[in-house]
């Protein structure tokens, strides 16, 4: 009855053309169409499209965090593009080009400010998350060449703070909103060369920075900021020769099981494996390419990873106990993004040149069920409305 | 005095090379691929519409003082020192030439 009824509710949505649905929301997500400027609104109980929307401007590289009533997702296009998406009625509330071209956002602890990261000009503007207004303009440090260096990795954490890293000027800035009118702003510099990404512990403790320039990560503890930065993993991108890099890995999703951590290397065919109570390297799992994401089932007991170009065909899962991988996929090529349902049963897969979205069953570990979507990348939960960082 | 004359040398060379190479453009179905490649793989640095990301925007004003052939050079070789990689394994001079020529020209793949 209960599935008839929602048959129904899809059937008549999808002929009463932006009709609103009445229902919860914590089985939705988005999926970003990278080429058409168009996100899908899906069901991930269903494995259901619901609604298709356009008009998001260039999407490659975009991010997405959700409002925590997880009814509103905000979309960070590369154009600039700052779009507001109502999932419940499949609408764009409201879209604004917000800088040259940005990279990614957050949302801050209340849920009241978005904040984005701009290559170009390059810096952080703060806007409301009701109404996309503009209430602080955080403009980087100028480079050599008089531009703004671009920002990159930007997080939120408790206490209505961000936190992101200069690429150009290596450097870690903490912005303070507690006070919107009085943007306040902790600098790090000297943190390393070329950081290129960030990312954040799911308790919003420890700050993790990448570096392109040289080796090691740059480790930031908020909750003593007055220890400064310190280099942990010295000898992350040594050892053997460099491989060139064809996609740059991300830093986010951090993968977490029990007191070890999984990072994606850079330049070398492995995941890193490292003990987060002393911040020392404890393994190496070797793979079949250069990884981009390395994410763990929510329960940590997997791994899945991705690669970047000439290997991104492919997905490892790893079994974080024993560190081995257990199963390695073949989803096609331009294997992007991956995310788990909420409690992990699920993964979902883009693969981008063959337009469709794979279904996976992570305790078996086999294709359930694929559907169509035009050249997608990013895919988002509204779960992670709820989780610092995401 | 030298200094000009060299240009101009540079200038007959490039030009000698243009010629010659573009005799050996890639074939229509290769060139599908490589601005399939551009605009997805590079498209990951330099922005899909290659309007700039973690590297430079590759528009003509943007690419207006680098030769064609220091731009396939680029292409083929990587930049050491930044996240600018060698595509060399994947791609021959030719192919180098025809896209950085195709990004002199201006093109939105
Ligand atoms: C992993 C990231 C990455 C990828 C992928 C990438 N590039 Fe780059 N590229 C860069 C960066 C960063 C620079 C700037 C290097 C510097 O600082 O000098 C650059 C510079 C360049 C330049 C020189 C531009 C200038 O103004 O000096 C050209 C041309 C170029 N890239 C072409 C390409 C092409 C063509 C591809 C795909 C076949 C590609 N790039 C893929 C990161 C990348």
């Amino acid at each position: 009855m209960k599935s008839l009824l929602l048959i129904l509710l899809i059937a008549l949505n999808g002929l009463a053309h932006g009709a609103c649905l009445t229902r919860g929301t914590g089985d939705m997500g988005i999926i970003v169409e990278r080429a058409d400027g168009s996100v899908l609104v899906v069901d991930t109980s269903a494995h259901k499209v619901l609604f298709r929307v356009e008009g998001l401007g260039d999407l490659s590289h975009a991010s997405a965090v959700f409002s925590r009533d997880e009814r509103y997702a905000y979309v960070f296009g590369r154009d600039g593009g700052l779009s507001k998406i109502d999932i419940l009625c499949g609408t764009l509330d409201k879209r604004v080009i917000q800088g040259g071209n940005s990279i990614g956002g957050a949302i801050s602890q209340d849920g009241k400010l978005i904040a984005v990261s701009n290559y170009v000009p390059g810096g952080v503007k703060v806007f409301s998350a009701a109404d996309l207004s503009l209430i602080a303009d955080i403009p980087a440090t100028a480079t050599a060449k008089g531009k703004g260096s671009k920002t990159v990795g930007l997080v939120d954490t408790s206490g209505q703070r961000f936190v992101f890293a200069l690429y150009d000027t290596g450097e870690i800035w903490i912005l303070d909103m507690k006070q919107p009118d009085k943007p306040a702003l902790t600098k790090f510099t000297n943190i390393g060369r070329l950081p290129y990404d960030g990312l954040i512990t799911p308790d919003g403790r420890y700050y993790i920075s990448g570096l392109f320039g040289e080796d090691g990560l740059a480790l930031l503890d908020l909750w003593h900021p007055e220890k400064r930065i310190r280099r942990i993993l010295d000898h992350y991108g040594k050892g053997k020769k460099q491989l060139p890099v064809y996609k740059m890995p991300h830093l986010e999703g951090w993968a977490v099981a029990g007191n070890q951590t999984f990072l994606p290397a850079v330049g070398h065919h492995e995941v890193l494996v490292v003990n987060t109570s002393d911040w020392k390297e404890s393994g190496r799992i070797a793979v079949h390419g250069q990884p981009i994401f390395v994410i763990a089932r929510p329960d940590g007991r997997q791994l899945w990873v991705n690669f970047a170009f000439p290997d991104n065909d492919t997905i490892q899962v790893i079994d974080s106990e024993t560190l081995k991988i257990i199963k390695t996929l073949k989803p096609g090529k331009g294997t992007l993004h991956m995310e788990f349902t909420p409690r992990g049963e699920e993964v979902w897969i883009s693969v981008r040149d063959k337009d469709e979205i794979q279904i996976y069953d992570t305790e078996n570990l086999t294709l359930k069920t694929r559907f169509k979507a035009t050249k997608p990348s990013g895919i988002f939960f509204t779960n992670r409305a709820h989780q610092t960082g995401l | 005095m030298i200094r000009v004359d060299l240009t101009i040398l540079v200038a007959i060379t490039l030009a000698i090379c243009h010629t010659a190479s573009a005799s050996a453009e890639p074939a229509s179905s290769r060139q599908a691929e490589l601005m399939y490649l551009l605009k997805h793989d590079c498209g990951s640095c330099h922005g899909m519409r290659l309007e700039g990301g973690l590297g430079p925007a590759l528009n003509p004003q943007q690419l207006q003082p680098l030769s064609i052939e220091t731009l396939s050079m680029t292409i083929l070789h990587g930049r050491p020192g930044t996240p600018m990689p060698p595509w060399k394994p994947f791609l021959s001079q030719e192919e180098a030439w025809w896209l950085a020529s195709q990004l002199k020209q201006g093109i939105q793949p």
